[in-house]
This record gives C-alpha cells, structure tokens and sequence, in this order.
C-alpha cells in the first residue's frame, strides 16, 4: 500500500503515522466505537475531544492494545494501520507487546511503580532487556531530561517515585513512556488531576515532545486543545463526529454537533 | 528504539519478546504445577484414606463404643461427643462473637480501647491452639472446677473461633453499604434499632458463613482437647436430660466426660496393630468428609449471597 | 459523645429538640437508658476478647511460676536435654526447640515457594474461572483437620519416603514437615494474593503499557508493590508452622532429640505437650508444669511473630 501523504489540505508536508479505519469496538455486549475513522499525523499533537463516555478513552486504548488484558473486550471490524510498515495494529496475529513497545502511554492518573525514579524510567529499558549499567543511566538521564524532570531529581534518583509532586510524577511517567524511544505516546487527559502550574509545564513538554514523537491526547479542556494540538477530533456517542485541523475545527466547525459542543450550548 | 523501516530492528525486538515470552510461559506452567501438588496430595490423602476406611463404614461402625478388639470398635461415643462439644460451642462462640463484631463495626469510638482490642483479636486469631489447651487446663478444668467434661472443650473450642466468627461479622457488616444505615438513621432509628432491623438481617448470610467455617474448624481440632485431658476410651454415652441421678437436670450431659471424632482418631492412629490404622482411616473419612461438607456449604451460602444481593 | 467508626452519628441527646409532649420526652429517655444498656453489652463481648488474652497470659506465667521456682531459668535456656521425666530431670528447652525448629523449617521450605507461586498464579495469570474454583479449593485444603494430616504424613508418606530412602525411620521429622508444608500452603498462597490483588490495576497498566509481560509485571511491579501483605502471609506461615501440634505428634514420633536433622524422630514444644497431657502425671507435679513453661515459650514465639508481621503491615504499608 501507498503512503498517503500531505492528506490533510492546510498542513505543509503532513505525513501519516497511523490511520484508523472504519473501527468497531465491543465492551462485552456494549458498541463503544462505532466505525471510527480518523488520520494521526507523524509529528503532530492530535487531540481527542467529547463529552464524557463517548469514547474517547476507549479509541486511544485500542492503539496500545490495553483492552487486550481484560476479557469479554472485541475489536470488531476496521483497524488501526501503522505507518511506515503497514501494519494494522488491531490485527490477532500481531503481538500486543511488540506493539506497546512502539506505543506507549501517561495516564490520566499519575501511576510510578513503587520503585526508585530511576526504576521507573528505567523500567521501559529493562522490559526490552537492557542490563547495561551505563547505557541505562544515559537513557534515563535523556529521558528525564526530555521529560523536564532531571534538573528536579537529579540528585534524587533514588528516591521512591511517589514522593514526588503529583505534576512531577506525571512528567516521570512521561519520561517512562519516554526513554524507550516510542513512535507514538499516548495520553488520557494527563492533567486532570493536576493543578494549572503543572498543568502548564505539562503542556509545554507536550509540544516540545512532538519533535521526538508523534501524540495523541484526550483531553476535557478545549482551550488545552486548541493551545497544543495540531489536530483535534471531535467524538459523540462512540462516532467520529468531526476531525480537522485544530485552528479550523475551533473557529469554522463543518457540523452543528461540533459547533454546539465548543462553544458550550451542548446539553 | 523500534525502527519500524529497519527489519534487523524488528527483529531485535521480536526476539527480547520471544524470550520474554518464554519465561511467562514457563512460570504459568510452575503455577499450575504448584496448584497440582496441593490438589495431588489431597487427591492422594482422601482417595488413600478412602480405600482403607471405607469398606470399614457399616451401620456397626457409627452405633459402637470403642474396643480392645478393632474389629468391634466403633464412633458411637465420639460422634456423640462431637455433637454435644459443638452444641456447646456454637452456643457460646456465635452470640459473643456476632454482638463484638457488631460493636467494632457499629459502636466502637475511635479510640485507644478500640485499637487494643482490634489489634488483641487479630493477635488472639495467631495464637496456635495448643495453647488454648493450656489455658483452658488451668482456667475451666482447675480454676472454675468444670473439669475435664463437655462444658470445658466447648468453651476451649468457643475461645478458638471467636476470633474467626468477629472477623466474618464484620466483613459481612462492611459490606453493607452506607447508604442502608442512612437510611435507617434518616427515618429515625436508634442505632441498636438499626442494628436489629437492618444490619443484622443483611448481613446474617455472611455471619452464617464465617459461623459455619469456624465450627469446621473447631470439629477437627485435636490438640487442645486433648491438653484439657479429654479421655481416649470412653465406652459409655453422656447422661440423657433428667435421666441420671437425683437430682437429675436438663444439663448434665455438659459435666460429662467424653471424646470426640479427631481424638478416637488419634487414638486409632497411635496403636501399631494395622487393624487400628483401618479403624483411623474410617474415622479420618468420617471426619474430612464433616469438614468437607461443612466448608463447601459455607462456600455455597456465600455464593449463593454473592449471586442474590443487589445493592 | 464520640463518632462512632462506621457513622459520625449516634443517638443525640433530645435536649435541644422541641419541648412538645413531655410523654415523648420521657419515652425518649427510657429508650436512651436501653440504648446504653445494649451497648455496654456489646463492648463486654468485644471486651472479652481482651480478656482472653489477658487470661492466657496469666495463667501460663502463673503455672510457669511454679516450675521456675525449683528449675533455674538458665538451666532452662542452656541445658542441652529434656528428661524430665526421668529421675536425672532435665530441662533444656532447646531441644524441643529444635524439633520446632527443624520441622517449620522443611514445612516453610514447601509452603513459601509453592505458595508464593500460587499466589502469583492466581494474581496474575489465572483467568476468572481458574480462580474461582481454586481459591475455595485452597480452603479446603486448609480445612482438613490436621491429625489427619499427621495420619496422612505416617501411613502415607512415610512408607513412601522409605521406598527411595531405606533408613528413614518410621517416626521423623521429615515426613512431618512436608505434610505440614503442604498444610500451610493455602494460608501463604491466599493472602499474598489477597496483598496483590489489592494493588490497583492502574499499576498494572502502567507495566504493560511499557511493553511488559505478564511475568515482568508480576515480579518487577505487582510483587514489591504487596510486598508487607506478602511478608505478613510468610509470618502466618511460619506461626502455623511453630504452633502446629498434632501432625507432629503422630508423625515425628515423641522422643527429645536435640537435633536439626529432619530425618531423625523428635519432639516439639508442642507435641511434648500432648505427650504430658496423654500420661497421668498428677497437676502439680513438676513433671506436669513443663508443659505449662513450654507453652509460655510458644507463646513468646508466636506473639513476637505476631508483633513482627503487625509492624511490617503498618511500616511498609503499600504506597501506591
Ligand atoms: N470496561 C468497560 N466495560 C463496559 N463499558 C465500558 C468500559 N469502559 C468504558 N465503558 C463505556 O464505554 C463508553 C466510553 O467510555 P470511555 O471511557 O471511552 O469514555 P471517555 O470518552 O473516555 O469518557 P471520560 O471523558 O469520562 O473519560 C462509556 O459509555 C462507558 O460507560
Ligand atoms: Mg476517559
């Protein structure tokens, strides 16, 4: 299969990382996703948008394959295409592992391991095998200091993860997600639990973390939204309602449903 | 570090998960191995205890006193004891038991008396049973002179599961949710009122269970009735109510001496004669198939409340 | 007034509502006298648990006291034999302790492994149905009364044992100890998993999230995030272990044997004392109160296990 590129009109030189087509999506008996369509760009910050339950979490979970660990979970129909290789994600022969090892993922709640900060970062490493002592530090190093975290714990390592800050804890589990080097990180509203000062620092390691990776955010904050992504989907009830260019989706909306949702008149 | 463009990449990383991959098959296969050797040895204990014990089970078996001679004897007088023992018990565990759970749970201050007790019953639950014995010993058989009857090894056993039976109170207490006594209170109620009208009535199936596993408990329990200097042959039957001598009254039966299951058992069990050894295996059969029994109906009653309540 | 643990409330006294029908008010006070009345019941029934304890403790150091006042407390703790039955009494506890000893010690060699893979197991890699039908197996298991174990461990496993090792004796410690492995392994398996199920699934995801496997998520985050819970069913174990009576009275033979050989015969601190409660020494007797001096050490032992594990669980209470 080709490459599409430069899909989007607007953007200069957008390349596709991963393409979700036509997804369907079961929790046991319950239609989650409903044939959700939407491009994520290589490089970018794609936002997800909506209102709560209608599944926002539950599209970004199907691209590390999190629903794998529960049962009565269904991947349904459709799939998520990876660029550049072409594989779908979704696909049973493909191994959920291999694939969380090119996705990972920040969580809505800060969760480090009860372990050092320098264990939880180096714990992404170590699952890859990774025992060399000084390539470990030098990764976790980058990685805390990608994540805007070194300057803060450097003299700290080995201190246990929980005592840190709720905002620091989640750049550690940023610079966790970080220091195996993924294609894509995944975040599920990374900042809601946090206050606006971390939440500001946060936003701003997201933008500068699109040089290294492409991001995919679900996030309840439409100005988070405008301010930081390149790319905002707009989901309703497990539809993909509208996707766009952030900038055109927030000021000329193409359907009421997404006009009525960000300027507040929703239900 | 995936390199999605570069197969040697791939490669590199599909070969970590293999490996990986490899061990966690392995350490599943350790765990079902190490569930197999718990259900191996029991498998093992019961079916061996059943091919000695099992021919042995007649009608004779259950309706005769012990004897010199295995082949007359019988566990007339020790399944009669452990009935009595266990009448006693459950008179005097359930009703202490229950009303201290029921304080913990919806009286208790937080306070430091509440921390000592809490922190004296989890303790009293780690206490090994022997030594039990011995304070029942010193305490019903000397002390209160109750001797080595009935009355003495069904308090001792009492003292033995009222750890369990406070503890199952109130797991069955907590698991009734707060809005019930919200409820209650909100209509009007005195705490004790909620206490009789709801909490006990929803929470009395998760009682029964913890009562029923803590009485299977106690029926298997040897080494503290034999501390209280329980008899190994008795050849006679507990005094029915008002049958003994004048003055005879509704309880005698408690002052009596006596033996119960796990003890003819032993009994059974110490004697070198291998038609002593069969005896033990069919009071052992006897006696895993009443804690079976009693432990599965406590695991039915749970599921079955499990399954029945709705919040 | 204090609040109570479940509900911050309790009856109020009336005094500030409405001065309506003093027939209520007084219906009111009568049911505030009952009110009290069944409470003072229920704290004398959770009291009583205190009291057992308190009587416990009593009368072993009571009965102790008349067996220290004619045998010497060193004599106690250094004398390297037990014979006080003999006409040359001897009381060195230490060689019932050995038996103790020697017989958790194989116990504990089955059952913390076994147990802890179990526990791990059914955490982690066991689906629903796998769990529901093997945890109240595990109930079981340690449901069985444990003179048939003793039974199971001297007609069963024994001879068995013999078959690979001739000289094993018909009496010993070994035979004992696995059986009683095999009894503790439900009380390890089922509270470390208790301890792992209770780390929140956020953690787990966490893990995979990474990339991990089963495996590396069970030992690298599971394990150490239960780490207290898991230290506190090893310490049950080891204070089943200690206070286990009657499969080492059938099994292990009676004899003292100061020895840490599991092959050879031995007696424990509690299989001495069912040993002196079976014969018909007068209550009394010196010979009758070592049980009791037994006992108290039994005690010391499981209360300072007890202690350890309560500390562990509040010192290392899970951080997640
Ligand atoms: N494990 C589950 N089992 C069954 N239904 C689920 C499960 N998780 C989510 N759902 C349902 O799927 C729908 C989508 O849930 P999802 O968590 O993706 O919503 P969301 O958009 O992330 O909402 P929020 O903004 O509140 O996080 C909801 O209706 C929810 O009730
Ligand atoms: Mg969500």
């Amino acid at each position: 299969m080709q490459i599409p590129t430069g899909t989007q009109p607007g953007v200069e030189g957008a390349v596709l990382k991963a393409d979700v087509r036509e997804l369907d999506f079961y929790y046991g008996a319950f239609h989650a996703l409903k044939r959700v369509s939407m491009p994520i760009h290589d490089h970018m910050v794609t936002s997800l948008i909506g209102p709560s339950g209608c599944g926002k979490s539950t599209l970004l979970r199907c691209f590390n394959r999190m629903h794998d660990l529960y049962p009565g979970n269904r991947y349904a129909g459709g799939g998520i295409v990876l660029y550049p290789d072409d594989t779908n994600l979704l696909a049973p022969e493909v191994d959920p592992i291999e694939v969380r090892m090119r996705i990972s993922m920040v969580f809505q709640k800060p969760n480090p391991f009860p372990k050092s900060i320098y264990e939880n970062v180096a714990y992404s490493l170590r699952v890859r095998g990774m025992r060399n002592k000084n390539e470990l530090d030098d990764r976790v190093e980058s990685a805390l200091k990608g994540a805007a975290l070194w300057s803060e714990v450097s003299n700290r390592l080995k201190e246990l993860g929980a005592n840190l800050s709720g905002g620091q804890q989640q750049r550690l589990c940023i610079a966790r997600a970080l220091a195996s080097d993924p294609e894509i990180i995944l975040f599920d509203e990374p900042t809601s639990a946090l206050d606006p000062i971390a939440t500001a620092s946060i936003e701003e390691l997201i933008i500068e973390l699109k040089e290294k990776v492409t991001i995919l955010i679900v996030t309840h904050n439409m100005q988070q939204a405008a301010r930081i992504s390149d790319f905002t989907a707009y989901m309703y009830l497990g539809e993909m309602v509208e996707f766009g260019v952030t900038d055109q989706l927030f000021i000329k909306p193409q359907k009421k449903a997404t006009e009525d949702y960000i300027t507040g008149r929703f239900g | 570090m995936v390199n999605a463009a570069d197969p040697n990449a791939i490669r590199a990383v599909r070969a970590i998960i293999a490996r990986a991959k490899r061990w966690d098959l392995f350490f599943a296969l350790l765990g079902i191995l190490s569930l197999m050797v718990g259900v191996l040895t029991f498998s093992v204990l019961f079916l061996d205890m059943a091919i000695q014990g099992v021919p042995r089970l007649d009608l004779e078996f259950f309706t005769s006193f012990p004897s010199r001679r295995a082949a007359n004897a019988g566990i007339l007088s020790a399944w009669v004891g452990t009935v009595l023992v266990m009448l006693v018990t459950a008179l005097a565990a359930v009703p202490l038991g229950v009303a201290a759970g029921v304080y913990l749970e919806e009286y208790a201050p937080k306070n430091w008396i509440t921390d000592i007790i809490e922190i004296n019953i989890s303790n009293l639950a780690g206490i090994p049973s022997i030594v039990y014995g011995l304070l029942a010993l010193g305490l019903f058989v000397y002390y209160f002179g109750f001797g080595q009857s009935i009355l003495s090894a069904g308090l001792t056993l009492a003292l033995l599961i009222l750890p369990v039976i406070i503890v199952a109170t109130r797991e069955a207490i907590r698991a009734i949710p707060q809005s019930i006594h919200e409820g209650s209170y909100a209509c009007g109620a005195t705490t004790w009122q909620t206490v009789r009208d709801h909490i006990l009535p929803y929470s009395s199936a998760g009682i029964l269970t913890g009562v029923i596993i803590g009485m299977a408990r106690a029926i298997g329990e040897t080494a503290p009735i034999i501390t209280i200097g329980a008899l190994t042959f008795i050849a006679f039957l507990p005094t029915a109510p008002f049958s003994g001598e004048p003055p005879a009254g509704l309880f005698d039966w408690i002052f009596a001496p006596f033996t119960v299951m796990p003890i003819q058992m032993f009994n059974w069990t110490s004697r070198p004669e291998a038609a002593f050894t069969v005896n033990a295996a069919a009071a052992g059969f006897v006696l895993v198939f009443m804690t079976l029994a009693m432990n599965g109906l406590a695991i039915y009653v749970r599921y079955r409340l499990r399954k029945n309540i709705k919040w | 007034m204090t609040a109570s643990a479940v509900l911050p409330s309790r009856p109020v006294p009336s005094a500030s509502l409405g001065r309506g029908v003093s027939d209520r008010l007084r219906k009111k006070a009568s049911r505030h006298v009952k009110e009290r009345i069944i409470e003072a019941l229920l704290f004398s029934a959770a009291a009583f648990s205190v009291f057992v304890t308190v009587a416990i403790v009593y009368v072993l150091v009571k009965e102790s006291w008349v067996f220290f006042e004619t045998v010497p407390l060193s004599d106690f703790l250094f004398d390297t034999q037990w014979t006080p039955l003999f006409d040359d009494a001897h009381y060195g506890i230490m060689v019932l302790l050995s038996g103790t000893l020697t017989s958790s010690g194989v116990a504990l060699l089955v059952a913390i492994p076994l147990g802890t893979v179990i526990a791990i197991y059914l955490s982690e890699f066991a689906g629903f149905k796998v769990r529901e039908i093997a945890k109240p197996f595990l109930e079981l298991l340690g449901g069985v009364p444990t003179i048939v174990y003793g039974y199971f461990a001297l007609t069963f496993l024994t001879p068995l044992l013999q078959k690979i090792y001739p000289d094993l004796p018909g009496f010993n410690l070994l035979s004992a100890g696995l059986v009683m492995g095999i009894m503790i392994i439900p009380y390890v398996a089922s509270l470390s998993e208790d301890a792992m199920r209770a780390v929140p699934m956020a953690l787990r995801e966490g893990s995979y999230a990474m990339g991990a496997t089963r495996l590396q998520t069970a030992l690298w985050v599971v394990t150490p995030a239960a780490i207290s819970g898991i230290a506190s069913a090893y310490i049950l174990g080891i204070s089943r272990a200690v206070g286990e009576t009657m499969i080492l009275a059938v099994a292990a033979g009676m004899q003292p044997n100061l020895t840490f050989n599991p092959t050879e015969p031995g007696a424990t601190i509690t299989s001495y004392i069912v040993q002196v409660a079976l014969g018909d020494l007068p209550h009394g007797s010196i010979g009758y109160q070592t049980i009791f001096a037994a006992g108290l050490t039994l005690l010391l032992m499981t209360l300072a296990f007890n202690l350890l594990g309560y500390w562990l669980k509040k010192r290392f209470r899970e951080v997640y």
